[in-house]
């Protein structure tokens, strides 16, 4: 007998690595990402009764090749094709990659991450895909995580591999500029597996919540691989002082809490910690990229013991410098908030009057919600209730609906109670 | 984001595919029903295929539906539509789309938009952004 979660992380560990020995073999991802995914389901019904064989990376490579043979067979009509597969089968163990033979594992699983986000794929394809190949999440456990029926991830798993073979990408590491730009892709899918993890709140979209620790885990990976990258050690130290935050950024009935006014004592001090470390020591030695900037901002607020101690100052000069270099009206927001905390609302909101009508805000409820949050601190009561409804109005996540309508609540009765009770 | 397509049709005998019963499209020249039910098609095995669909289906006639309204703890049910109106609810689907552009554009070659309608509505999430 073994212990189902030992056996969950070891096929987790091993998964990229037999796709890859599958994929350097056969020359087939499309083939080889479904094989190796069966391998690993019959691996999670057979190990935890039977026990983990002794070599259980040369198992799941066995058992997906012959699996990826009789996928093969099927497939190809012509007898000599068939032949010419059967002459290029692994004879056994000694074809097998070593559990200990991993001189370039973390380099092989930075470009399984390349395939998988490849740039003709969309967004949730990429997630999809990353998670089962490279991540060795199965299908099932995909779809629960996007509350999605699992024949739907099914079909846009497959649907993905196929794009890939279609547009003819291969298994090796791209040149440059291009590699740069394929891995700046896969950092943006890390973040999005992030983001839908750390999102969620409690109650039935809790699974979800494990998908931010499987972003950590993978973009470990990438770091380790490439530890003179200044942008993957940005991300990665973003993700953790982020998630240091998750204890305390929801109440248990999941229900929303402000950084403002989260408990602080709360927060996980050793992803604290090791995020703090991390992008301290990257910001002294790579050049500065949008990541580095949002997780320094994040290490400002970590550093503070209560929020009334954040250097906001600081925290200006860095969306300054975040607006310099990678633009963006989600930035300005930030910057706005920032801004107010230091020269005072009207500074704020001063900042917020060129997106009125940018289009990638138009109907986004973010806009009208900092806008709301500046009008109160300004005390122009009337107008930030005003916001505060078209911001729950337009908003389509029920925690912000709630948060925005409490706020609102909290400042009709504030402002019913006249200008004594503030 | 997933959206929820709801398809509004005013067939005057109910019978799915509704639009194929529309007497516009009956008056339209082969061709032209030829391509729109080709389309019709060609949209299910798009989305079907990319994942996008989640769940589609197609209701009864409103004449077998009912109405619950509760009033001082007492059930009332009718019979019937919900209201009196012209056009109807037909059947529905669920897409998982990256944009709301995405899935106004789906529900566009919906051929029940052309005689009908397609209402699309976001469906609301448990995530949520602290602010």
């Amino acid at each position: 007998m073994s212990d189902p979660g030992r056996v969950e992380d070891v096929l987790r560990r091993l998964a990229p690595r037999v796709l890859v020995a599958l994929v350097r073999h056969y020359r087939d991802f499309e083939t080889a990402e479904d094989a190796v995914q069966e391998a690993l389901l019959a691996a999670a019904t057979q190990w935890p009764a039977r026990g983990v064989p002794d070599n259980p990376e040369g198992w799941l490579v066995r058992v997906a090749s012959r699996r990826m043979i009789d996928q093969l067979r099927g497939e190809l009509a012509g007898r000599q094709r068939e032949e010419r597969i059967l002459a290029q089968s692994p004879q056994g163990e000694t074809h097998m990659p070593g559990a200990d033979d991993q001189p370039d594992d973390t380099d092989d699983t930075v470009v399984l991450l390349l395939l998988c986000c490849h740039p003709s794929l969309t967004p949730s394809s990429q997630v999809a895909l990353t998670l089962r190949a490279v991540g060795g999440l199965t299908t099932a456990e995909i779809a629960r995580a996007f509350l999605t029926p699992e024949a739907t991830m099914a079909q846009r798993i497959s649907r993905a591999r196929k794009r890939i073979r279609e547009a003819g990408a291969a298994f090796r590491m791209p040149p440059e500029p291009e590699r740069l730009e394929r891995l700046r892709v896969v950092l943006h899918v890390l973040y999005l597996i992030f983001n839908e993890g750390y999102t969620a709140t409690s109650g039935p979209s809790l699974h979800r919540a494990e998908l931010a620790g499987e972003a950590i885990r993978l973009t470990r990976i990438v770091h380790r691989a490439l530890p003179g990258d200044g942008e993957v050690a940005g991300l990665l130290a973003l993700m953790l002082l982020t998630d240091a935050r998750r204890p305390a950024r929801a109440r248990p009935d999941g229900s929303l809490v402000p950084l403002a006014e989260q408990d602080r004592r709360l927060w996980n001090q050793e992803s604290l910690q090791e995020g703090l470390a991390l992008i301290t020591r990257t910001l002294s030695q790579a050049r500065v990229g949008p990541y580095q900037l949002q997780a320094a901002i994040a290490a400002v607020h970590g550093e503070a013991t209560r929020a009334e101690d954040t250097d906001w100052p600081q925290i200006v000069n860095l969306y300054r410098l975040l607006e310099a270099t990678a633009p963006n009206p989600m930035v300005t927001l930030g910057h706005a908030v920032a801004v107010a905390m230091v020269d005072g609302p009207e500074a704020g909101l001063r900042l917020l009057e060129p997106l009125t009508g940018d289009k990638q805000l138009s109907g986004h409820h973010r806009l009208p919600a900092v806008r709301a949050q500046l009008l109160e601190m300004a005390g122009d009561a009337d107008a930030a209730l005003g916001a505060y409804h078209l911001a729950a109005r337009l908003t389509t996540s029920l925690p912000e609906q709630h948060y925005l309508r409490s706020r609102a609540a909290r400042l009709a009765k504030k402002a019913r109670e006249g200008p004594a009770a503030t | 984001m997933k959206y929820l397509l709801l398809i509004y049709s005013n067939p005057e005998n109910w019978e799915h595919p509704m639009f194929l019963r529309n007497p516009e499209f009956l008056a339209m020249p082969a061709a032209e029903r030829e391509a729109l039910t080709g389309q019709s098609d060609a949209l299910h095995q798009e989305i079907t295929e990319s994942g996008e669909l989640l769940v589609a289906a197609a209701l009864a006639d409103p004449l077998t539906s009912r109405t619950v309204r509760v009033r001082d703890g007492v059930p009332v049910t009718t019979d019937g539509p919900y209201a009196e109106i012209k056009e109807q609810l037909a059947g529905y689907l669920v897409v998982d789309c990256e944009s709301a552009e995405r899935a106004v554009e789906i529900a566009s070659r919906i051929p029940d938009a052309r005689f009908g309608g397609v209402h699309v509505q976001p469906i609301m999430d448990m995530s949520g952004q602290e602010m």
